[in-house]
C-alpha cells in the first residue's frame, strides 16, 4: 500500500547505482535523508525518538513512506549490513525496498532481516508526525485534515514542520487551522511568555470545544501567571462563542422538532378548525403516508434502482392521494353521522385508529420497515464549532414550511378555500348561500388527511416506520393544536415551533422526559388562561 | 319517584335491582363455590377465575366512576386511568412495605428496586405507607387531590368539551412519562410487584383471593349506591342540567364549576378505590396503567354499556373485558379489530348503549310484568298494568 509503485522510472537507474555503491560499507552517505533513515535503527527508544524528529526535520517528502512503514511494522534492517529497508512480504521472503528511491532492491529471507522494534510511545509520536507530514500535501483537503490532526495531537516536535507548512500555505481556511495548531503547541510547550500570551490570544478566535478544553487545561496547570491570565481571558471568549453556537444548535434542533410537529398537527388543525372534529385516527394517516413511502420505495428498488433519489418526489403525491382517499372514506362512512357530537367522533375515530394500526400490523408485520434516505438527504453540514445540521432535517423544515405555504394559498386563493372558510365561520349561513357544506366537509377532511400523509413521507425519513408511528405524534399534535388555537394556520405554526423550541431548550437542563413533562404541564396551565388557545377564533364560531 | 325512600327506588328499578342482586349473590356464591365445593365437582370455581372476575369487577367500578362524570355531567375524561393507577400505586406502596426483608436483597429498610438503584434511604413520600390505614387514606386522597386541583383549574377557567378531554389526556400522559422515570421512586418501568401479603394475609391464598373478590363486588355495589344517591339528589338534577346546557345552568345562578368539581373529585376517588382493589388481585402496578390508550378504553366500556344509566357501565365493563380475555387468548390478531369496531359500532348505532337500547328495555319490562303477574295476580285480572 505504500507509494513505491508510484515512483517514476528514472529512479531505477539511480537505485541501481546506489545499491551497488553501498552494499559493503557502513553508512556514510551524502544524503542527510538516508542518514536520518539509518538512524531509526537505534538501540534505545529515546534515540529512535530523536531520529524520528530528525527525519521529520529534513522536510523530505520521502519521509512519510518510511515513517508509515515504521508505524505499520514493515520497516526492517538487513542483518548483514544493518541497512534499513521498507519491506513487503511475499510468500516466505521479504521484498526489500530502498527508502530513498522507493525501488525494489532484492529479497531477504526471514533469517536475514529483522524488524526494527517499536513501542506504543513511538507509535503515538509517529501518528502525530505523519499527520504533520501531510501538511505539505498538494491536496487541500488532506492538508486541512492534517492541520486538524496536528492540533489534536498537540506534539511540540511537530512545530518545525508546522511552521514550514504554514509559511507556504495559501488556502486561508487551512492556514487558520494551522495557526490554531501552532498556537496550541506554543501555548502549551513554549518558553517565551510573550509568545504564549500571543498564542492564547490567537486561540481565543477559534470557536471550538477542543480549544476551550485546552485553554481550560492551561488555566489549571500553567505556572506563569501572565499565561494563566491570558488563557483565562481566551477561555472566556471561546466559551462565550461556544455557548452562542450551542444556542444555534439547540435552535436548529428546536425548529426541526417544530417542523415535524407542524407537519403532524397542521392537518389536525384543519379538520378540527373547520369541522370541530377531533380526528384521533390522524396519527394513523401519518403512518399510512409513511407506509406509502415504503411501498413506493419498494417499487423503485425493484424496477428503477437508478432513479431511487426521485422516489420521494413520487411518494409525496402518492401519500397525499392514498391518505386523502382514506380520509374521504372515513368522513363519508363514519364522521358525517356524528356531526355535532364531538366526543362521540373522538371515540369512533379512536376505534378506527386501532383498526388501522392492526390492519397495517397484520399486512406488514409489527417490525420497522426499511425506508431509505435519498442521497441528497443524507449527510450533514458540520462546523468545527460543534454544530451539526443534518440534511434530512433541513429538508423537512423546508418541506413543512412549503406545505404550510401551500395550505394557506389554498385557503386564501381558491374557491374551495373560500367555501372552507365560509363553512368554518358560519355553517348555516354558508349553506343558505348555496355552498354544499357536506362536500366542503368531505374535501376538507380529505385535505387534512392528505397533509397528514405527506407528513408521513417526511417522518419516514427521520423516524422508524412501524404501525405505532402515528401514536408517537398524536398527543404532541393535539398539544400543538390546543396551544395554537384551532382554525388558524398561523396559530399552528407558532404553536408547533414554540413547543419544539421550548422542548429542545429544556432538554439540556431537565432531560428529555422531564422536559416533556414540563411542557405538558405548562400547556395544561396555559389552557386555563386561554381555553381556546393562543390565537382563538373570535365571534360566533366560538359559540358551538 | 323522588318521594319514595332511596332503597325503594332502587328496588323498583328492575334493571338496577337485578344487576345489584346478581352482584351481591355472586359476592357470596363464588367464594363459596371456590372454597367449599371440592375441586372435582362441576360447580367448583377455580381460584384464577375468582381473581379474574375480581379484576373485572374493579374495572366495573372504574367504568362507573367514568360514567358519573361523562354520563351525568358531560365531562369526557380521557385521564381516568390516572386516578385508577394512583389508587393502585398507593396500595402497591403499602404492599411493598409489607414485603419487609423478604425481598430479593433482604433489605428491611428499602424496597428491592431502591436497593438496586443504590438508594440509601427511603424517600419522604414513602413514609407512612407502612401503615395500612395511611395507605387507604392515600388511596382516597391521592386521586381525590389530583382531581380537585386539576378540576379547580380546568372548570374555573371554563375549559370544556374536547379541550377538556385533551388536557385530561395530557395529564395522564405526563404522569405516564413521570412514573417511567427511575428517579421518581416508584419503581420506574417495572413498577411495583412481588407483593407478598396484606395485613398479614398471603395474597396467593384462596381465602385472600376470595376476600378480595368479595370486597370488589361489594365495592361495585357501594359505588353504584353512592353514584345513584348523588344522581338522584337535587344536586344530581343540577349536574344533569349542566350536562344538557351548561350556560343555561350558569345563568340560572348555579355555580357550575363547583358542581363539576364535586362530581369530578368523587369520581376520581371511586377510580382510586378501584385501582387499590385491582393491584392486590393482579399483583403488579406499573406505569403502563397511565397510558392514554387505557383511559380511552374505559370510555368504551361506558359507551357500550350505556352512559347515563349507572347499570350500563357495569355491564359494559364486564362484557368488554370478558371478550378481551377471550379473544386475546383465542384470536389475538382479531381483538384490536373488534375493539376498534366496538368503538365505531357503539357510537354510531348504540348511542345509548346496550342498556339504553329499546329492545332490551322492552324485554326487561316484559320480565317485570311476568314477575309482577306471578306475585300479585289479582292486580292484573282486569287487564290493568298493575301500577
Amino acid at each position: 500500500m505504500y507509494p513505491n509503485k508510484f515512483k517514476t522510472r528514472w529512479l531505477v537507474v539511480l537505485s541501481v547505482i546506489f545499491g551497488l555503491t553501498v552494499t559493503s560499507v557502513t553508512p556514510a552517505y551524502a544524503d542527510p535523508f538516508v542518514d536520518a533513515v539509518q538512524a531509526l535503527n537505534a538501540k534505545s527508544n529515546k534515540a529512535k525518538t530523536t531520529a524520528i524528529e530528525a527525519l521529520v526535520a529534513t522536510g523530505d517528502e520521502r519521509a512519510a513512506a518510511v515513517l508509515g512503514a515504521f508505524l505499520n511494522g514493515t520497516l526492517f534492517y538487513r542483518k548483514a549490513d544493518k541497512r534499513v529497508f521498507i519491506t513487503e512480504k511475499s510468500g516466505s521472503v521479504y521484498i526489500l525496498i530502498d527508502p530513498a528511491t522507493g525501488e525494489d532492491v532484492g529479497e531477504a529471507k526471514k533469517s536475514e532481516a529483522k524488524k526494527i522494534p517499536i513501542n506504543n510511545r513511538l507509535r503515538g509520536q509517529l501518528k502525530g508526525v505523519l499527520g504533520a507530514m501531510t501538511l505539505m500535501s498538494a491536496d487541500v483537503d488532506k492538508r486541512r485534515h492534517a492541520a486538524d490532526e496536528v492540533f489534536k495531537a498537540n506534539d511540540p516536535s511537530m512545530l518545525p514542520v508546522l511552521q514550514k507548512a504554514l509559511a507556504r500555505e495559501e488556502d486561508a481556511d487551512v492556514k487558520d487551522r494551522m495557526i490554531r495548531a501552532q498556537a496550541a503547541i506554543v501555548l502549551e510547550y513554549g518558553d517565551d511568555t510573550a509568545a504564549r500570551v500571543k498564542a492564547a490570544e490567537n486561540l481565543s478566535e477559534f470557536t471550538d470545544p477542543d480549544v476551550g478544553a485546552l485553554l481550560g487545561k492551561m488555566v489549571a496547570n500553567a505556572t506563569d501567571p501572565a499565561v494563566v491570565n491570558a488563557a483565562k481571558a481566551a477561555q472566556d471568549s471561546v466559551e462565550n462563542s461556544l455557548a452562542a453556537w450551542a444556542f444555534l444548535g439547540n435552535l436548529f434542533q428546536g425548529v426541526s422538532l417544530g417542523s415535524v410537529l407542524l407537519l403532524a398537527a397542521v392537518g389536525l388543525a384543519i379538520t378540527f378548525g373547520v369541522m370541530g372534529v377531533i380526528n384521533m385516527a390522524h396519527g394513523e394517516m401519518v403512518m399510512l403516508g409513511a407506509y406509502t413511502t415504503f411501498m413506493v420505495q419498494e417499487v423503485f428498488r425493484n424496477y428503477f434502482p437508478g432513479a431511487f433519489d426521485w422516489s420521494l418526489a413520487v411518494a409525496v403525491p402518492a401519500a397525499f392521494l392514498v391518505t386523502a382517499a382514506v380520509g374521504i372514506a372515513i368522513e363519508r362512512g363514519i364522521i358525517r353521522w356524528l356531526y355535532g357530537r364531538p366526543l362521540e367522533t373522538l371515540l369512533a375515530t379512536w376505534g378506527l385508529s386501532l383498526m388501522l394500526q392492526q390492519a397495517i400490523r397484520t399486512i406488514f408485520g409489527p417490525t420497522n420497515q426499511e425506508v431509505g434516505n435519498p442521497s441528497w438527504m443524507s449527510g450533514a453540514i458540520e462546523t468545527s464549532t460543534g454544530l451539526v445540521l443534518t440534511y434530512n432535517r433541513i429538508w423537512i423544515i423546508v418541506f413543512a414550511l412549503g406545505v404550510l405555504l401551500m395550505l394557506s394559498l389554498i385557503a386564501r386563493k381558491t374557491l374551495f378555500g373560500l367555501q372552507m372558510r365560509a363553512v368554518t365561520q358560519n355553517r348555516a349561513m354558508a349553506s343558505s348561500m348555496g355552498i354544499r357544506s357536506g362536500w366542503v366537509d368531505a374535501l376538507t377532511f380529505a385535505l387534512g388527511s392528505g397533509v397528514a400523509g405527506m407528513a408521513g413521507v417526511a417522518l419516514s425519513q427521520i423516524d422508524n416506520v412501524s404501525p405505532n408511528l402515528g401514536q408517537t405524534y398524536i398527543i404532541d399534535s393535539f398539544m400543538v393544536v390546543v396551544f395554537g388555537g384551532v382554525g388558524n394556520l398561523w396559530g399552528t405554526l407558532v404553536g408547533a415551533f414554540s413547543l419544539g423550541i421550548v422542548n429542545k431548550f429544556m432538554e439540556p437542563y431537565a432531560g428529555a422526559v422531564l422536559g416533556k413533562i414540563f411542557v405538558l404541564v405548562g400547556i395544561i396551565l396555559f389552557i386555563q388562561k386561554r381555553p381556546r388557545g393562543l390565537f382563538a377564533l373570535k365571534g360566533r364560531a366560538v359559540e358551538s | 319517584m323522588t318521594h319514595q325512600p332511596f332503597i325503594m327506588r332502587i328496588l323498583r328499578d328492575r334493571m338496577a335491582s337485578s344487576v345489584l342482586g346478581i352482584l351481591i349473590v355472586a359476592a357470596f356464591l363464588i367464594p363459596a363455590l371456590n372454597m367449599l365445593v371440592s375441586p372435582d365437582s362441576a360447580l367448583h370455581v377455580p381460584s384464577y377465575i375468582v381473581t379474574l372476575l375480581g379484576k373485572y369487577l374493579t374495572y366495573a367500578l372504574l367504568a362507573l366512576s367514568v360514567d358519573l362524570v361523562w354520563g351525568y355531567c358531560g365531562i369526557l375524561s380521557l385521564g381516568h386511568g390516572a386516578f385508577f393507577a394512583l389508587g393502585g400505586y398507593a396500595m402497591g406502596m403499602h404492599m411493598m412495605r409489607e414485603i419487609g426483608d423478604r425481598g430479593v436483597y433482604g433489605n428491611a429498610e428499602l424496597p428491592d428496586f431502591m436497593v438496586f438503584l443504590n438508594w440509601q434511604e427511603l424517600p419522604w413520600y414513602w413514609y407512612g405507607f407502612d401503615s395500612f390505614g395511611f395507605a387507604v387514606l392515600m388511596v382516597v386522597l391521592a386521586p381525590g387531590l389530583l382531581a380537585f386541583v386539576f378540576g379547580w383549574f380546568a372548570f374555573r377557567s371554563r375549559v370544556t368539551g374536547v379541550y377538556l378531554s385533551i388536557i385530561t389526556q395530557a395529564m395522564t400522559y405526563a404522569l405516564l412519562l413521570a412514573f417511567f422515570r427511575n428517579d421518581m421512586g416508584f419503581g420506574g418501568n417495572n413498577g411495583l410487584t412481588d407483593f407478598k401479603d396484606v395485613l398479614g394475609f398471603d395474597l396467593r391464598s384462596d381465602g385472600m383471593r376470595a376476600t378480595l373478590f368479595f370486597l370488589s363486588a361489594m365495592a361495585v355495589v357501594m359505588g353504584y349506591l353512592v353514584c345513584r344517591f348523588i344522581v338522584d339528589s337535587r344536586l344530581g338534577r343540577v349536574i344533569i342540567a349542566i350536562r344538557d346546557s351548561e350556560s343555561r345552568a350558569r345563568f340560572l345562578g348555579y355555580r357550575v364549576e363547583y358542581y363539576k368539581l364535586f362530581v369530578f373529585t368523587v369520581s376520581a376517588v371511586l377510580a382510586g378505590v378501584a385501582g387499590a382493589l385491582y393491584v392486590p388481585q393482579v399483583g403488579i402496578i406499573n406505569p403502563s396503567e397511565f397510558s392514554p390508550a387505557n383511559s380511552i378504553e374505559i370510555v368504551i366500556w361506558v359507551a357500550l354499556g350505556g352512559r347515563g344509566t349507572l347499570v350500563g357501565p357495569i355491564i359494559g365493563a364486564l362484557a368488554v373485558n370478558y371478550a378481551k380475555s377471550y379473544f386475546t387468548g383465542a384470536l389475538p390478531e382479531v381483538w384490536l379489530f373488534m375493539l376498534g369496531g366496538l368503538f365505531i359500532f357503539s357510537t354510531l348505532f348504540l348511542p345509548k348503549g346496550i342498556v339504553g337500547t329499546e329492545a332490551i328495555q322492552v324485554a326487561f319490562e316484559a320480565q317485570r310484568l311476568k314477575l309482577a303477574k306471578f306475585l300479585r295476580p289479582y292486580d292484573y285480572l282486569e287487564g290493568g298494568d298493575g301500577r
